[in-house]
């Protein structure tokens, strides 16, 4: 620098802000949130697409699987029992692809932007997993919107029960998706690795078809072990039971059973919550340590 | 640039301080005990080929990478212990872009205001500052995916000043740019060091941005082997430089020793001679009995200075034999 002394014209008032604290890293938390939201509305044909996939196991698939077992359910209608299970396996593809486009942000640098702020990496973690859960909760409603179609009964109760469920199922498996984008750093290979998880983690949920006395044993047993069959068991409870007392569809529902004992729906969705908060957890940590 | 500016005495506080950093990567040591003070206002230039240690230092110095030992401050705050203050108190453009294409430029920075927890009624005005410093206030609401590589650039300098920063740190700024872009880039810089009460700290590995510099630390294999003004780096290494071919180089250089009692070092096909006014040497080299084929004469630039103090030229892969030469005779 010379010693010439010129002064300096500045024009833009400098903005101090003040040092973060709980409200500083809430509203990091809701620009994450919103970031996704923003992204998702701005980009429909990925809702539709994922729309449409639901809408296609429920009236295709059951339809399919309705007249083929028609004879064996006594008159139970297989779309209304299916109805849970294909809401819960819709809200998954869009938990965990809304998780992993974490996995997008590294490669095109956005995640570091968030990632040198002066915010706990925590906090985009919550962020991001509470928009996942958004986005498929949203989602969610326009398949719920539908239940009359399969003779699911529209009570307010039942409605909020499910959007319950589905909202803690999907915050469940954003977190779950979260940890695999926190270990899996390119998009080509966490995109087979994903489809490898999910579908057997679907269709050993019974989201598809009844666990209990008919199923493989093996089947019933994996099952408990899966968060998804509890998932499906929460939100199957509270259709079969708003189902009038006579309905034959009633029959073909199994809760889980942990040594015999039969456990609760409020349970079952207890369970999600836990193992959602559990892999949380482990993303947030995993998050902390990558940069 | 030999930009003058007026000491402020409440900031007489260095901007960047840097004692005896070190950092070890197992057996690779990628910076080798480094040493700086950067004053408030400065524009500073790390000038080093690339794996000299330049990208490892802004890391650490931006809390992204632990030191392996060694202290360093920003604006006074402990960058290992005052993490999240030192990221209040810079900037960041880091070689490859950090915006959202699927974002407008406006929700960009609204994302960062957010992240950075500036106070919200300041949000708006300083948004509106920063776009007009960079000249993207047109183009406020239109998303980033539809910006030039050189707009993304200059929007992400408008995104690294948005908090007002204390130091803004510029990695490799127009790398990848187009000669033009790389121009309006350094226009905007100039206009915000001009606006803005800022220090910058720059990486390059070219030469004529590192002249745009008040003060430039070489760099080379994780040390800072010269320090000081452009200009003041060019002196010490001699004022004009020769480069004369020969027939016979070898034999070249013993004799403009014997007979013109100056030092002649190989630079690829032709000699090397740093002597205090080319213009009048030149002649000399006539009847003195070498057969010279070519000669010119230039000033001596920053890669001059480079070469004599890492034995080898930026682009150059490998390094060759240390030539210290240059600092025994031209030194003022």
């Amino acid at each position: 620098m010379t010693a010439q002394a010129v002064e300096r014209q500045i024009d833009v008032a400098p903005v101090v802000s003040p040092l973060g604290g709980m409200v500083h890293e809430l509203r990091a938390i809701a620009i994450v949130w919103q970031r996704d939201m923003v992204r998702t509305v701005g980009d429909p044909a990925r809702l539709i697409s994922t729309l449409l996939q639901p809408l296609l196991f429920l009236f295709v698939l059951g339809a399919g699987l309705s007249a083929a077992v028609r004879g064996g359910t006594g008159g139970a209608d297989y779309k209304t029992f299916l109805f849970p299970g294909v809401l819960i396996t819709g809200i998954l593809f869009t938990a965990v692809f809304s998780a992993i486009s974490i996995v997008w942000d590294r490669e095109f640098g956005f995640l570091r932007e968030m990632l040198v702020a002066p915010i706990a990496s925590s906090s985009i973690v919550v962020g991001k997993c509470l928009g996942g859960a958004t986005i498929a909760t949203v989602q969610s409603v326009l398949i719920i919107a539908l239940a009359g179609a399969v003779h699911v009964p529209y009570r307010a109760g039942l409605m909020f029960g499910l959007l319950g469920v589905v909202f803690i199922t999907s915050f469940t498996m954003t977190a779950f998706g979260l940890v695999l984008a926190a270990r899996v750093k390119s998009v080509q290979t966490l995109m087979p690795l994903v489809n490898m998880l999910l579908m057997p983690l679907t269709f050993m949920s019974g989201s598809l078809y009844p666990l209990g006395p008919g199923a493989p044993q093996w089947l019933d047993i994996v099952a408990r072990y899966n968060p998804l069959s509890y998932a499906v068991t929460a939100s199957r409870t509270l259709v079969i039971r708003s189902l009038p007392k006579t309905s034959p569809t009633r029959a073909l529902f199994h809760g889980l059973t942990w040594l015999g004992w039969p456990v609760p729906g409020w349970l079952d969705a207890i369970v999600v919550a836990a193992v959602g908060l559990l892999l949380l957890t482990i993303a947030c940590v995993l998050f902390s340590r990558t940069e | 640039m030999a930009r003058a500016r007026s000491v402020d005495a409440a900031a007489v506080q260095p901007a960047v301080t840097v004692r005896g950093l070190v950092k070890r990567y197992g057996e690779l040591e990628a910076v080798r005990g480094i040493d700086l003070d950067v004053t408030p206002g400065e524009l500073f230039g790390f000038l080093g080929p690339n794996g000299a240690g330049k990208s490892t230092t802004i890391k650490i110095l931006c809390t992204l990478v632990k030191p392996t030992a060694g202290k360093a401050t920003i604006a006074g705050l402990d960058v290992l212990t005052q993490r999240a203050a030192v990221r209040r108190q810079i900037g960041l453009v880091f070689q490859e872009t950090t915006v959202d294409d699927y974002l407008t430029a406006e929700q960009n920075l609204r994302f960062h205001a957010s992240i950075y927890g500036m106070p919200r009624k300041s949000v708006g005005p300083r948004i509106e500052a920063v776009l007009e410093l960079v000249g993207l206030s047109d183009r406020k609401r239109s998303p980033v995916r539809t910006f030039s590589g050189g707009m993304k650039r200059r929007l992400e300098i408008a995104r690294g000043l948005l908090h007002s920063p204390r130091v803004l740190f510029l990695d490799e700024p127009t790398i990848g740019l187009d000669p033009e872009s790389r121009q309006v880039l350094w226009r905007y810089v100039d206009e915000l060091r001009r606006r803005e009460d800022i220090t910058v700290f720059l990486t390059t590995h070219y030469m004529d941005e590192a002249e745009r510099c008040d003060r430039i630390a070489i760099i080379n294999s994780g040390t800072i082997v010269a320090l000081g003004t452009p200009a003041s780096l060019k002196g010490e290494v001699g004022e004009d430089r020769v480069r004369v071919a020969t027939a016979d180089n070898d034999a070249a250089i013993l004799t403009i020793k014997k007979k013109l009692k100056v030092d002649a070092v190989p630079d690829g096909d032709a000699l090397l001679i740093a002597v205090p006014d080319g213009e009048s040497f030149v002649p000399r080299l006539f009847g003195i009995g070498i057969a010279v084929q070519s000669v010119s004469v230039s000033r001596p630039t920053l890669d001059d200075v480079f070469l004599a103090h890492a034995g080898r030229r930026i682009g150059d892969e490998e390094p060759a034999a240390p030539r210290r030469w240059m600092m025994g005779g031209g030194r003022r």
